[in-house]
């Protein structure tokens, strides 16, 4: 058990050391966490920062605490807790918050710092962050010192319009074995007929039955192909388009320096983007459990009552991260405490059975610390989301009425709800973007493509966008996407946006 | 670090941000004036303004068919309508963030935007006349009592106030906390009168209403008196607004009832002059008031001896009182057009009186220079 380390006051640091114990005692395994307690206009100054204390300067971070201070003196929103991911945990306090506040936020921290310890997706995320956020400050203001704020700033606006533009899975194909053109043939005989996935017959009459010459003709078309694309650059379609530009675009070194740090903050932040629903589930279960269970005293229960309701509360329109998580949570115990998963549990139809379905397995417990190990946000859902739970929490999917502009209770199936959800959820809610050639009709013109997955860009935006990419790319650039079931190419060339049909099939496999 | 520096740190960052809002605002300013919609966006001490550029734009989602709605929780039957506004959604959840086609609608406070009107404008500040102590009794919420309309009930003091009942007579148990408030449980907040200093300056605004004043010269005549509102409202710490319609006749009105009623009938335009003499007369002591008086009409009195019996209220009266009375002459196609020019020959150079003709919506910019550049 890590030490309880540093608080304000003496009474706080009482407080950690006893939500901290219960917080152990139920397994909870978390980093150093330091709470410090600061005033609302610190905590929005921070909270506009994404948690940090120190951040490169930007208006847009001054936009942010310019809407979080002013919801809060409408009354409209608060904050209540800021936990940030990193080795010691850092974790703030409200100056002026009620015992029981403080006592519950405490509880929720342990929660996160648990899950950002423990999730696999945070595993690659660099635990010194509050230095690295630090350095990129002093790396951007020294930038503008040398060439001027302005245009480090436009710099800076170009390359958080694209900030999205990442590959969720880049830190794992790293550790791959690299396949670069050439890996393979290596075993040594003969390249050619290895390359052709030929088989050894032995005997020349057998030949053509075991490496049929239509076979081989195939296969060679295949190899020509693929020798093709790794000529091009890149060779395969690549998602991590600020990597691509990163490595291939005329930048200077200040505006490489000034990319990479808005990449590697992109990486750092986007494993919270992918268990936004865990993460607060997570954290709402936790604090659920150590205040009703340990740490509440009978005159606080009003307030906490007000508070956790609070939390958790679902407007109609609304999915509230907390919520769905923690009763995800609470059911997937439910349902590991009862065995009430696995083929014989699929395969029974009969409802009164199901009810009362409990083999006094008591896994739950360990199964929630393993899902909250393995899972993110889309296979959480995608497991764990049954008809059940669904049915029993009230979803339903809304649509607008295109007639009198309401939003209406649409369904309640299941599957359709399902699939909302999840494509919701996919890649965190972005579209997916590849670039494809930095060499398009041989001019030197970057394509990106979208994969158009039912619903398409949002056009004004993705014009936008796309110069931007273009101030980058330094030569014209294109999109190709669907636009109203139809194949479009936008184009940017500097000067002007143009859009036109895009005739030829994409021989892009995205 | 220190709390200074991190204080300093946000804050270059929101200057930044409150630079470009400014520098957007100042740029669009005469558009944003002669349209009227920012005064339909106006709240209580601001107004909303719409602004797609200065977001960050993105690769996302739009809103065709598939990408519109999502998911909810609750009650109800398919074909039932949700409560909520779509776009208010993406507040806790990444779900409803591809609700809304939300444009980013900055915030600027009237007295900011007064600001920029006033350096836009080069608009000197007002020397207000008089010292006013005069306060106001506000009510104020301050605390708890045990009786009160239902409406004003404390759902938390109430619990809080059973639990406390419950403990003392040990009817609670914790290890089922079950709270149930009777009725001597119940508190309902309170409020007390506090004393707020009231306001030192008025405007009287007087408007035509005869049959000539369409719908189009009420549109600028509305959006001018919001400018010139926006404008003395910075200069004062509070500020009363009257207003006065006239055809033949003259009465007071309401704000609505100022910029929505059209009569038709004759004009008599000193009947609104008597009506704001007689108004200043009683309620407001030049002495301690700084009165603002604004007449717009499009310029057709119906006879001569009218048209002399206005200017007799204004000479004798009217200017000595105010601290500047403003005409407003908004071009119709049914008026003559005539009164601006009676009342620049019978006054000529009278400090007090501005007088300014609005053509177009493009006008009114220059006119509220015109009505305002005095500083008055």
């Amino acid at each position: 058990m890590p030490p309880v380390s540093w608080s304000t006051t003496p009474e706080l640091a009482e407080l950690q050391e006893e939500i901290q114990g219960y917080a152990s005692g139920y397994g909870l395994d978390f980093f150093t966490t330091i709470f410090e307690v600061i005033d609302y206009r610190q905590i929005c100054e921070i909270a506009a920062y994404g948690g940090f204390p120190v951040r490169y300067p930007h208006w847009r971070f001054g936009m942010e605490y310019d809407r979080l201070i002013k919801s809060y003196s409408y009354g409209l929103s608060k904050i209540y807790e800021l936990v940030i991911n990193t080795d010691p945990c850092y974790a703030y306090l409200l100056d002026g918050n009620r015992w029981v506040d403080q006592k519950l936020v405490m509880a929720h921290v342990y929660g996160h710092c648990d899950f950002f310890k423990n999730n696999s997706y945070f595993s690659h995320t660099n635990r010194k962050m509050i230095d690295g956020m630090a350095n990129h400050a002093v790396r951007v203001r020294r930038h503008m010192d040398r060439v001027g704020v302005n245009r480090v700033e436009e710099f800076i606006d170009v390359c958080a319009s694209l900030d999205n533009l990442i590959d969720p899975w880049c830190k794992y194909r790293e550790s791959l074995p690299s396949q670069a053109p050439g890996a393979e043939g290596e075993g040594g005989g003969d390249d050619a007929d290895e390359e052709l996935a030929k088989l050894r017959s032995g005997k020349n009459y057998l030949e053509s039955y075991i490496n049929p010459p239509e076979f081989l003709e195939s296969q060679r078309k295949k190899n020509e192909d693929e020798a093709a694309r790794m000529k091009r650059i890149p060779p395969h379609p690549e998602r991590d388009i600020l990597a691509f530009l990163l490595t291939h675009a005329p930048l200077e070194p200040w505006e490489v320096d000034v990319l990479s740090i808005i990449r590697e903050e992109a990486y750092y932040f986007l494993p919270q983007m992918q268990t936004k629903i865990m993460n607060e589930g997570w954290a709402t279960y936790w604090h659920s459990k150590i205040m009703t269970a340990k740490a509440l005293k009978d005159d606080e229960i009003v307030d906490y009552a007000d508070v956790a309701s609070g939390v958790t509360s679902m407007g109609p329109t609304q999915l509230n991260p907390y919520k769905i998580g923690v009763e995800l949570y609470r059911d997937i115990e439910d349902r590991w405490n009862k065995g009430q998963f696995g083929p014989e549990w699929e395969r029974c139809a009969r409802l009164d059975e199901k009810e009362s379905w409990d083999k006094q397995l008591g896994l739950g417990r360990d199964r929630i610390f393993e899902v909250r190990k393995l899972y993110n946000d889309v296979n959480f859902i995608d497991e764990f989301f049954t008809e059940d739970f669904c049915r029993r929490q009230k979803f339903f999917m809304f649509a607008k009425n295109r007639r009198s502009g309401d939003l209406q209770i649409a369904s309640r199936e299941f599957a359709q709800i399902k699939q909302k959800m999840l494509h919701q959820l996919t890649n965190a809610g972005q579209p997916f973007i590849f670039a494809v050639d930095a060499n398009y009709m041989n001019r030197g013109e970057l394509l990106l493509a979208h994969r158009h997955e039912g619903v398409d860009l949002k056009l004004n935006y993705a014009r936008e966008t796309l110069k931007n990419v273009e101030k980058v790319w330094r030569r014209p650039v294109s999109i190709l996407t669907v636009i109203d079931d139809k194949p479009k190419r936008i184009r940017y060339d500097g000067r002007e946006i143009g859009m036109s049909d895009e005739t030829a099939a994409a021989d892009y496999v995205l | 670090m220190t709390d200074a520096l991190m204080i300093a740190r946000i804050d270059n960052d929101h200057r930044r941000f409150r630079d470009i809002v400014r520098g957007r605002i100042r740029e669009n300013l005469r558009k944003y004036v002669s349209r009227g919609d920012m005064v339909a966006r106006k709240g209580k001490d601001s107004v909303t303004i719409p602004m797609p550029q200065i977001d960050i734009p993105r690769f996302i989602y739009g809103d065709n068919e598939d990408g519109e709605g999502g998911v909810g929780q609750g009650e109800g039957e398919v074909g039932d309508k949700v409560g909520g506004d779509p776009q208010e959604g993406s507040g806790s959840g990444k779900a409803g963030e591809d609700a809304g086609d939300k444009e980013v609608e900055v915030e600027v406070s009237l007295e900011e935007l007064a600001e920029i009107l006033g350096e836009e404008l080069g608009l000197p500040r007002i020397e207000p006349r008089g010292d006013k102590n005069l306060e106001t009794v506000r009510d104020k919420y301050t605390g708890l009592r045990t009786t009160g309309p239902e409406s004003l009930r404390s759902f938390k003091a109430t619990f809080q106030r059973a639990l406390k009942r419950q403990i003392a007579s040990g009817t609670y148990d914790s290890g089922k906390p079950m709270i149930v408030p009777v009725r001597e449980d119940r508190r309902y907040r309170s409020w007390s009168e506090q004393p707020k200093p009231e306001s030192s300056a008025v405007i009287i605004y007087m408007m035509d209403v005869s049959g000539s004043m369409g719908d189009e010269q009420k549109e600028i005549v509305r959006i001018e008196s919001f400018w010139i509102d926006t404008w003395l409202r910075s200069q004062y710490k509070g500020i009363e607004s009257r207003y006065i319609i006239h055809d033949a006749t003259a009465r007071e009105v309401d704000r609505d009832t100022f910029f929505s009623t059209r009569e038709s009938g004759g004009t008599m335009i000193s009947s609104a002059y008597r009506l704001c003499s007689d108004l200043i007369e009683e309620q407001y002591d030049a002495e301690n008031w700084n009165i603002y008086a604004f007449h717009f009409s499009d310029g057709d009195n119906w006879s001569v001896d009218d048209t002399s019996t206005c200017l007799k209220i204004m000479r004798e009266t009217l200017f000595p009182q105010v601290n500047q009375f403003g005409y407003g002459q908004v071009e119709s196609p049914y008026g003559s057009g005539q009164f601006v020019k009676d009342l620049r020959s019978a006054f000529g150079d009278e400090e007090k009186l501005v007088c300014s003709e609005v053509k177009a919506k493009d006008d009114i910019m220059d006119s509220i220079r015109e009505f305002l550049k005095g500083g008055r």
